[in-house]
């Protein structure tokens, strides 16, 4: 198994940022953490939360590094983060592209707005361009159904999205 | 701190004495508000006032969503004197009028009709639609204070509860108001706080689902977000009922804003001695606290949130045992949804007797829609349960949009099903929405309007299933992906006739065998489609045509003899595949064409057919 697609090249968050190492620890060390891995293991999600918080993505040294500190095994940790879709183990870029695939959306064109991206960026759903700077992804409802078709780009909202502003919207990202 | 009854009286009278400003002016300042643009138009407010020195005669109330999205941002003035108003689609430049109409409220603005009433406090003299139990104070008060809440009723039920009633009364109460839970089930929320509160004595766990995961669907954030107390009020009340100390509020990451203010009420009310130990000097303790979804609609179900909760991979197991026998930690569990919870203060406060002068029969009280889709007014509505879906739809949602014709309303998010206009006139509650092949669901209702292709709809719905699957039991997992296979043949046009029956057999099979509800309602929408729209598989499948021209696979584009040349198609095709001289009629290379219809939108002639 391989934990992320870094090619080969395999950074160590957790030796290369001490500072972000120490505050997750941190963390951790804050909670009721005891013997019981039935017990830590109920702090996991929140560990994970504050892990991809600080770090932006949870590759294996940080899954290491909670699962250690919680008693729990690595497989344990894997097997919550790829269970649900709020944590990655893939880096993603400066730009969080996601358009809003909720039902309202669908039905006015989120698909074609997706695929637009698709286009411009030339990448597929859930991958991040070569230079890091854009991941596309989609997301479920983000309850302004009122301004739909709905991209959010990192935490700003663009409402009715037409497939004619999508390179504008990527374009003022740069 | 509020440590009796008394305390708490005083402190309510204490601030109703302090009056409030002659003229309030609320701002919906949900996530909705904000993303269409109410913080810059809060600041000029602050400004103008500051500017006309009128600071001291007019409060600001920063609210939640009055559920009015189309008309957002929204801004209501009230005034002691002349009522109140409600202007929608307030951009910046609109704020120094309105202030200066402040006393007559009689600037030429776009304003918002009040679609309802309060069915706790007043009649229904003017035949409103909407009645407001479950969003009373949404909208209305500012979430962020404890003083608004309590002015508006707050904790009052809670102190009934601990101070006049027993636990058996409590219950019982709740049972007789017939209140079923809102999350989709409909399952009655008396009984299942019974069977908790029959267990042995010891540890239990009051849990709120706010893993709000129905795309399309945001009632609970909106109660999150306009009214957390009333949240955290009737936990407390679910909590002396059933004999637990804990409640945990189980809460989608996705929702910051309604993380935040959850947070805000949760320390005030344990400063103000309203959570904690011996609340109200009953000798009854609760304290409340905030775990984090991360993203998995199979959450909702009950054992796979509690799986959530205990940290593990959220799936669901086999019922019995429930929740309420062994939940948590192997203790027993009620969970309920954040809907049904905001129900239960105004149900202690008024009686089970009240409650049920609303709503139906079978299904009293009433329900929160998301109403969107392709409706002009899109937003939250709340209404009696037993409501037509034509009064939804056409009333408060005020018909199709751009004039289109109305096709279809999907109710129940991804495991409902599509309804076409015969079942306009069905009044909608638990039974009727399921005799007819859909369901409740947590309240998403989705309009369609001629543009809509039926098969692709049922794919889309499929591919959230498929999605969300947690893939632990096999019909679900491997069921719905041989189903999405077969629809997405038919939308390529490369099915035969004998794919119907195909399709029919599966999704009885994975209804019959799934593990929990998420599989077990999947095929909904494939069935209900079926059923209603079999015309349209047909058209795909025989005809090779999409009647609403939407599959891509089945249409064409060409330029008829309505061109004029004037290039504008030419220059706006992404790929470049349309070819012409200037003044000639174009020609589209369908081997390059993707489809994506920019030349159908760009042409002023009507010189390009879709086929």
């Amino acid at each position: 198994m391989s934990c992320c697609d870094c090619k080969g090249k395999k950074p160590n968050l957790i030796l290369d940022f001490p500072d972000k190492t120490e505050k997750l620890n941190a963390f951790i060390d804050a909670l009721d953490i005891g013997l019981d891995r039935d017990r830590n293991r109920g702090f996991l999600i929140e560990c994970l939360h504050e892990a991809q918080n600080l770090f932006g993505y949870l590759p294996r040294s940080v899954q290491q590094f909670v699962a250690d500190k919680l008693r729990l095994h690595l497989s344990e940790v894997y097997g919550v983060i790829s269970f649900y879709s709020y944590f990655t183990d893939k880096p993603v870029g400066k730009y969080k592209i996601s358009v809003c695939t909720g039902t309202a959306c669908f039905v006015r064109g989120a698909e074609a707005i997706l695929d637009e991206f698709k286009r411009l960026l030339v990448i597929e759903m859930g991958e991040t361009t070569p230079d890091e700077k854009f991941s596309l992804g989609t997301l479920r409802c983000v309850g302004a159904c009122s301004l739909a078709p709905v991209v959010m780009v990192n935490e700003k909202v663009y409402g009715k999205v037409t497939t004619k502003i999508v390179a504008e919207i990527i374009s003022e990202c740069k | 701190m509020i440590d009796s009854v008394e305390t708490l009286k005083q402190r309510v009278e204490a601030l109703k004495k302090e009056g409030t400003a002659a003229t309030r002016i609320l701002i919906s300042m949900g996530t909705c508000g904000i993303a269409a643009g109410a913080v810059p138009v809060l600041e000029e407010l602050k400004r103008v006032l500051a500017e006309r020195q009128l600071e001291d005669k007019v409060e600001i109330i920063e609210a939640g969503c009055i559920g009015q999205c189309y008309a957002e941002p929204s801004v209501e003035i009230c005034n002691a004197g002349s009522g109140s108003v409600i202007y929608g689609g307030v951009k910046v430049h609109d704020v120094g009028l309105i202030v200066s109409h402040i006393e007559d409220l009689a600037p030429d603005m776009n304003t918002v009709e009040k679609t309802w009433y309060y069915p706790e406090t007043e009649k229904n003299t003017r035949n409103k639609i909407q009645a407001r139990i479950v969003l009373r104070n949404s909208g209305r008060i500012d979430p962020e204070k404890l003083e608004d809440y309590l002015k508006n009723e707050g904790y009052q039920a809670l102190a009934k509860a601990l101070t006049e009633m027993t636990s058996e009364d409590v219950i019982k109460e709740i049972t007789e108001s017939g209140l079923r839970g809102r999350g989709g089930g409909g399952f009655p929320t008396g009984m299942k706080w019974n069977f908790a509160a029959q267990q042995p004595a010891g540890r239990k766990y009051m849990i709120c689902n706010a893993d709000e995961g129905d795309p399309g669907a945001f009632m609970d954030r909106a109660v999150l977000e306009g009214d957390p107390h009333a949240v955290l009020e009737a936990m407390a009340i679910g909590g002396y009922a059933i004999g637990a100390d804990t409640g945990i509020i189980y809460i989608r990451a996705e929702y910051p804003l309604a993380v935040k203010r959850l947070k805000i009420a949760i320390k005030q009310a344990e400063e103000n001695g309203l959570l904690g130990d011996n609340i109200f000097g009953s000798g009854f303790n609760f304290k409340i606290q905030l775990k984090y979804g991360a993203g998995a609609f199979v959450c909702g179900e009950e054992t796979a949130l509690i799986h959530s909760i205990e940290g593990k991979r959220g799936e669901p197991t086999f019922k019995p045992p429930f929740p309420a026998v062994s939940g948590l930690w192997g203790k027993p569990t009620v969970v309920n949804n954040v809907e049904t919870y905001a129900n239960i203060p105004a149900i202690i406060r008024s009686g089970a007797k009240w409650f049920r002068t609303i709503g139906t029969e079978k299904s009293p009280g009433t329900k929160v829609f998301a109403l969107a889709g392709k409706v002009e007014n899109v937003g939250l509505v709340e209404v009696p349960m037993g409501t037509k879906l034509r009064d939804i739809i056409f009333g408060l949602g005020g018909g199709i949009r751009d004039g289109k014709e109305f096709k279809a309303v999907q109710t129940g998010g991804p495991s409902g099903g599509c309804l076409k206009y015969d079942r306009l006139d069905t009044g909608i509650d638990y039974e009727s929405l399921a005799a007819i092949g859909s369901m409740m669901g947590s309240g998403g209702m989705i309009v369609m309007d001629e543009d809509d292709c039926m098969v692709n709809v049922a794919k889309y719905f499929l591919d959230f299933t498929l999605d969300e699957s947690c893939g632990k039991c096999t019909p679900c997992r491997i069921g719905n992906t041989r189903l999405h296979e077969m629809l997405e043949r038919i939308c390529e046009g490369k099915a035969t006739m004998d794919i119907i029956t195909k399709l029919k057999n599966l999704s009885y099979a994975i209804k019959d065998t799934a593990l929990c509800g998420l599989g077990q309602t999947s095929p909904n929408p494939v069935l209900s489609t079926l059923a209603n729209f079999e015309d349209e598989y047909l058209a795909h499948i025989t005809d090779k045509h999409c009647p609403a021209g939407v599959c891509t696979k089945l249409i064409t584009f060409k330029i008829n003899d309505n061109c004029v040349g004037c290039t504008l198609c030419a220059r706006n095709c992404p790929v470049s595949c349309i070819s012409g001289e200037r003044k000639e009629k174009h020609h589209i290379d369908q081997d390059k064409c993707i489809k994506c219809g920019v030349c159908y939108q760009a042409c002023k002639f009507h010189a390009i057919d879709k086929l």
